[in-house]
């Protein structure tokens, strides 16, 4: 009878074969289920929709589906632009496989990286008083560049060497053996490791890796949902910010629960700490303390 | 800011347009095909085929219905934006390098590159109503300037053409008679070639970019030098903010000197300048390569970057990028 029937009902073959219509009647049943519900979204994005349905064993089942609507642009289109919007693809966008990926969101977050942090310019020139108090004793030079080593050419904020300096040694390097010509006392022939060069270039560095952890912040017992954006936005009120780092678990990119925060002035970290100790983050009790230095 | 990546070139950018609306932007590389994208969500729309060449350059009519570029392949296309079809090619005898639409969009110019003996020409072109009336005649050619035109854009009310190239002389013609109406002096100008120029969203000023490190900001109509921005690389690529006081100068090393130096050395971020007070207002960071086009939204609230790693980069700004102060 089957057989009989499937060159005629091609087009809807489940309909017509009279096998399953008893079954399908017995779960027919829709019209007693309650309406789809949609809340929102609303003004975080979040949007609800309730539904329900029968599932195999006749059930009645309510399904939740929560999604983040997000917008990408505040753009207000015009009509034309609208339009646009459902032209068709042309040229090799047409045979586009669904898998090649052209556009991708960046998987880092960029920030505008100011050249110096706002109202920092009071610390900066701070600190570039004690290298100059350092340097007083070796010769007259008021403007001493800490990045690299130049002096009376530019500060320190302005280098133009300053994309080099940031971790690598070797990069400081460079300048330091320059200085080693002009740094009297060294015997000429024997090698000299960079690190021992050049005496003002070494306290200078470590000074500076000293102030990034004295300001470094811990925060732990983070909620998993959090993010760096997320702790970037809950520290900047205190003041500058120069890091947010969150840990994520590598193998299951889930966050670990703790970060880091680093602060460009002391007293800012100071506050944020007393302030955010104990603050109900996330359904989670916040614990923020200062970082203690790495042992190794 | 999470930056959207748009890998549709094989080859390094040339050039970033947006059109007037903001919701497409266009991309010209070194591949053969320029590519039109949706600038919100950066969703690829189509490609447009039919070039044998790199394509340096191109300009979107006003209404967002014709493309032209201009390419290595000794030609200038005339593209439908919606279907991606080839309305027109205009034949050169050398590449083509830039386009520009004039206001109305009835008027094009096209320059050509000096090639096999040939000098370097600035060509006016009628462009028709519709694309069967299309004649390849030019109604101006304007010629003297040595070595490639880089850029050359409309004046004010389409009365004048401004060009610039690797002379690093920035030139007023007139776009009636083609005569050289006022040239950039030594003493203010650029010192090495012109790689970009771009009008402000008004028109009343522009700003040039060149390999000395600097870009410089113009008057449209005296050629008077307004602002000077310094950098400490080779300049490709400039832009203006509609919106605020900004500008953006990308550039890097040479591609060919890349591979010698620690990527850090290469420089490669969008800089970030007050327009004003010509002090450096922060980096965006990202290209791995030098940066070849930028493009600024009509709406100023996002940007996009090309760069000779043949990613395109769409920015848009977080909420805190318009209170910025300094």
């Amino acid at each position: 009878m089957a057989l009989v029937d499937r060159p005629g009902s091609t087009s809807k073959p489940s309909k017509l074969r009279w096998g399953e219509l008893d079954e399908d009647d017995g779960e027919d049943l829709d019209f007693l289920l309650p309406p789809r519900q949609v809340f929102g979204p609303d003004e975080n994005g979040i949007k609800k929709v309730i539904e329900y349905k029968f599932n195999d064993d006749g059930n009645k089942v309510k399904i939740t589906t929560t999604t983040r609507v997000r917008k990408l642009a505040k753009a207000r289109l015009s009509k034309r632009a609208v339009e646009r919007r459902s032209w068709p693809k042309f040229g090799d966008a047409v045979h586009e496989d669904v898998g090649s990926r052209l556009t991708m969101v960046s998987t880092e977050e960029i920030l505008l990286e100011r050249p110096r942090a706002p109202g920092s310019k009071q610390e900066e020139t701070k600190v570039a008083g004690d290298s100059l108090a350092q340097l007083g004793k070796g010769g007259a030079v008021l403007m001493v560049c800490r990045t690299c080593g130049k002096k009376g050419d530019h500060w320190t904020s302005r280098c133009p060497y300053k994309d080099l300096a940031a971790p690598t040694e070797t990069f400081i390097d460079k300048p330091a053996a320059m200085e080693t010509t002009a740094a009297p006392g060294t015997t000429k022939g024997a090698y000299v490791p960079p690190s021992m060069r050049a005496g003002a270039e070494r306290p200078v560095g470590s000074d500076m890796r000293r102030r990034n952890e004295e300001n470094s912040v811990r925060v732990t017992n983070l909620s998993e949902d959090t993010r760096e954006p997320d702790l970037l936005e809950l520290f900047r009120t205190f003041g500058p910010v120069s890091r947010v780092y969150v840990a994520i678990d590598q193998k299951t990119s889930v966050s670990r629960g703790f970060g880091f925060v680093n602060f460009v002035n002391k007293e800012d970290a100071e506050r944020a700490i007393n302030k955010l100790n104990g603050y109900g983050y996330d359904n989670l009790i916040l614990r923020v303390e200062w970082a203690t230095p790495r042992t190794n | 800011m999470r930056p959207i990546l748009m890998k549709g070139h094989e080859r390094p950018l040339t050039f970033l347009k947006y059109n007037r609306d903001g919701d497409l932007l266009f991309s010209c590389a070194k591949d053969h095909n320029p590519t039109v994208w949706f600038a919100d969500n950066g969703e690829r729309l189509g490609t447009y085929r039919g070039h044998n060449g790199a394509v340096w350059c191109c300009d979107v009519s006003r209404d967002s219905t014709r493309l032209i570029t201009g390419s290595a392949d000794q030609t200038a296309k005339l593209w439908s934006v919606q279907a991606g079809t080839q309305l027109y090619s205009f034949n050169f005898d050398s590449p083509a390098r830039a386009v520009d639409f004039a206001v109305g969009d009835t008027l094009a110019v096209i320059t050509t590159d000096p090639f096999m003996e040939l000098p370097s020409a600035i060509h006016v072109k009628r462009i028709a109503r519709s694309p069967s009336e299309q004649t390849g005649e030019s109604v101006l050619i304007i010629k003297g300037p040595q070595g490639r035109i880089n850029r050359a854009v409309w004046g004010p009310l389409n009365k004048t053409i401004i060009s610039a190239g690797e002379d690093a002389v920035i030139r007023i013609w007139d776009s009636e008679t083609g005569k050289m109406l006022k040239e950039s002096e030594k003493e203010t100008g650029h010192k090495k070639t012109i790689t970009s120029l771009s009008k402000s969203a008004d028109g009343s000023h522009f700003i040039s970019g060149s390999l000395d490190k600097s870009a410089k900001i113009w008057d449209t109509r005296s050629l008077a030098l307004i602002k000077t921005y310094v950098t400490e690389r080779p300049v490709n690529a400039v832009a203006m903010s509609p919106l605020l006081d900004h500008v953006v100068l990308g550039g890097g090393q040479d591609a060919s000197a890349v591979t010698t130096t620690d990527h850090r050395a290469g420089k490669f971020e969008a800089k970030f300048f007050d327009k004003i007070l010509q002090e450096e207002i922060g980096g965006v960071k990202g290209h791995f390569g030098p940066i070849n086009a930028l493009a600024f939204n009509p709406d100023g609230r996002s940007f996009s970057s090309g760069g000779e790693d043949g990613y395109v980069r769409l920015h848009h700004f977080d909420p805190d990028y318009f209170n910025i102060k300094i």
